[in-house]
């Protein structure tokens, strides 16, 4: 970071940020939103619901269920405690989770290792498998390796995580017993999950990484970097490679909003421990707290890595800030 | 998914000849009409996708029953029928709200500009970095496996990819000299939309409804697959996976058949967009 802010300009990384915390914001007011859709729409009336939970079934009547809506407020009208609800979540307020009765806060915090965990693995391997495979593709274009290319990122597209993930878990686990196809204890665990992500991520790495090694390729400094005398290997380490990346990187931002839906799935069939496993548990037993939260944290993790995309590229490749001054 | 996968919608392959393409897109084209056939008649013909025959637990695929029958014994190719009707249904009425709200945004702020350009611009950004996934699973926590939630919170989450990509191409055409000797001829905005916006953006609406019925079928079947989408006994292609796969050992062919379906029919929309769209 002490590198990235003077090269890429302290105005344009403010500028950046100040766009992507606006936008986690307007995230944050949706998701929030509409969780408190849901709460107004569970099926019967919350006050007797909290009551019964309070004095317990047998000594609720109505002037209990009254006094709870008296004390919590829920006789307000529906925008007032909306605004409630938001003032909430400005304070970090998201209570305890109504399974565990754990505060959600920390529950929420030992998920996102897990997911983080999850998703940097799977998008290392994915920049691996997908780079490697669109950078031979790009070498040879129209050749075989080009169109089995072309088939692969077809495919993978085609399958959905679920799909892929019962795949490997027959063949890896069931009929090769290679690897546990579930849970999340040993350094082995991580693999068939993380995999299942990056096969899915690595289509459009590949299709993206394929073009720009294209593209650079017949660039006229690559030309000239031939003509100098230099090996095909420095020409592709330091003139195509670098500047392929400058391309790749944005893409991975885009990809950030199939990551997450990958982690939801990915985690609920292998009984990962992340975000996405809570979140299903969430929506199933209807634990609302949890709900909320761990869709905000999903949800703006996207922003996030988006946020870390977009400095990332101001960094690589700073030419419109050279543009903006000179012109 | 909220974005637009760029190197699905818009690649130019000066490569590839044009004459492939077209083929593809017949193949694909014929095989859903299949597929289509299938969903359509099926159902009628077919025998009560529900009906139960217990004392024919898990029996093997015969000429009377070309799939057999499943844990219940029930008919394979009936459930398989309605699953697939059910699907294209859903789907297409998913894509097909999300295409009239996000073209409509679309051409609106590319025509107003402005403040209204401005306001729904914003919106859009909030939506682009909410996963689809996300959005579905809030709206189906309101309903319990109700086909209203999974509708409201496909098309929610899909909108706004036509939104921008129309607003982008539109606010092109609508800055041509073509639509502006249009406005000096005064020849009104209905001709400006049939003769110089629909045009323009027909190819690309046709990209983005294929990649989104594609979508819209996954995010189905993977709902269905974690238990949060529709509900059992309901014949649904991600839940056929999840029931059968249990008997995987014993009855192979029921897990087989819907995940078949589920991936010619992606297979068939990827074939069916125009990779030579700009």
């Amino acid at each position: 970071m002490g590198v990235l802010i003077p090269a890429a300009g302290p105005a344009r990384v403010a500028r950046v940020l100040a766009g992507r915390a606006l936008q986690g914001l307007g995230v944050a007011v949706l998701v929030s939103g509409l969780c408190f859709l849901v709460v107004q729409r569970l099926p019967g009336d919350i006050a007797y619901r909290i009551a019964a939970g309070r004095y317990g079934y047998d000594l609720v009547d109505a002037e209990a269920a009254a006094g709870v809506r008296a004390e919590l407020g829920l006789d307000r009208p529906v925008w007032q405690q909306l605004l409630a609800w938001l003032g909430d979540l400005l304070q970090l307020d998201f209570g305890r989770s109504l399974v565990t009765h754990q505060p959600v806060l920390s529950e929420v915090g030992y998920y996102l290792t897990g997911t983080l965990q999850l998703a940097a693995v799977a998008l290392a391997l994915a920049v691996v498998i997908g780079g490697t495979i669109g950078t031979a593709a790009g070498l040879r274009p129209a050749s075989a390796i080009d169109r089995l290319t072309d088939l692969w990122v077809a495919t993978v597209r085609a399958l959905p995580a679920f799909l892929l993930g019962l795949l490997l878990i027959l063949v890896l686990s069931v009929h090769l017993d290679l690897l546990p196809s579930a849970g999340h204890g040993g350094a082995t665990s991580i693999v068939l999950p993380a995999t299942t992500l990056a096969l899915g991520l690595s289509g459009l790495v590949a299709r993206v990484t394929r073009d720009a090694v294209v593209e650079v390729r017949q660039s006229e400094y690559v030309r000239f970097a031939r003509t100098k005398g230099l090996g095909e290997r420095v020409v592709l380490v330091r003139h195509v490679a670098r500047n392929a990346v400058s391309v790749l990187v944005p893409y991975l931002g885009v990809q950030a909003v199939v990551l997450v839906e990958g982690v939801v799935v990915v985690e609920a069939l292998f009984s990962w421990q992340g975000l996405g496993h809570a979140l299903v548990h969430a929506v199933f037993w209807r634990d609302i707290p949890v709900l909320q939260a761990t869709a905000l944290v999903l949800a703006l993790l996207v922003v996030a890595v988006n946020a870390v995309v977009d400095l990332a590229v101001l960094w690589l490749d700073p030419r419109p800030r050279r543009q903006a001054v000179t012109s | 998914m909220t974005t637009i996968d760029p190197t699905l919608v818009g690649r130019s392959r000066t490569a590839r000849a044009s004459g492939a393409g077209t083929r593809i897109r017949l193949a694909s084209a014929a095989v859903l009409g299949v597929l289509l056939l299938f969903a359509i008649v099926g159902p009628i013909v077919l025998a009560d996708p529900a009906a139960q025959a217990l004392d024919r637990y898990l029996e093997a695929p015969s000429l009377a029953e070309p799939l057999g029958r499943d844990e219940y014994g029930r008919s394979v190719l009936a459930r398989l029928a309605h699953a697939t009707r059910l699907s294209l249904l859903l789907a297409g009425l998913c894509v097909g709200t999300a295409l009239l709200v996000g073209t409509s945004a679309g051409i609106l702020a590319a025509w107003g500009g402005g403040w209204i350009d401005t306001v729904l611009r914003s919106v859009s950004e909030v939506f682009v970095a909410l996963p689809a996934l996300l959005v579905v699973l809030l709206v189906a926590a309101t309903a319990d496996g109700g086909i209203w939630a999974l509708y409201v919170g496909i098309a929610l989450a899909q909108w706004v990819e036509y939104f921008r990509v129309v607003r982008a191409r539109a606010a092109v055409v609508l800055g041509s000299p073509a639509v502006e000797a249009a406005r000096l001829l005064d020849l009104g905005w209905l001709h400006v939309v049939r003769r110089h916006l629909w045009p323009g953006l027909r190819p690309l609406l046709v990209t983005l409804a294929s990649l989104g019925m594609v979508t819209s079928i996954l995010a189905m079947s993977t709902l269905g697959f974690v238990k949060v989408g529709l509900q059992p006994p309901r014949a649904e292609l991600g839940l056929m996976v999840t029931e059968s796969f249990p008997f995987y050992d014993v009855a192979p062919w029921l897990c087989l058949a819907p995940v078949t379906v589920l991936f010619v029919l992606t297979i068939c929309f990827l074939g069916l967009r125009r990779t030579d769209v700009a």
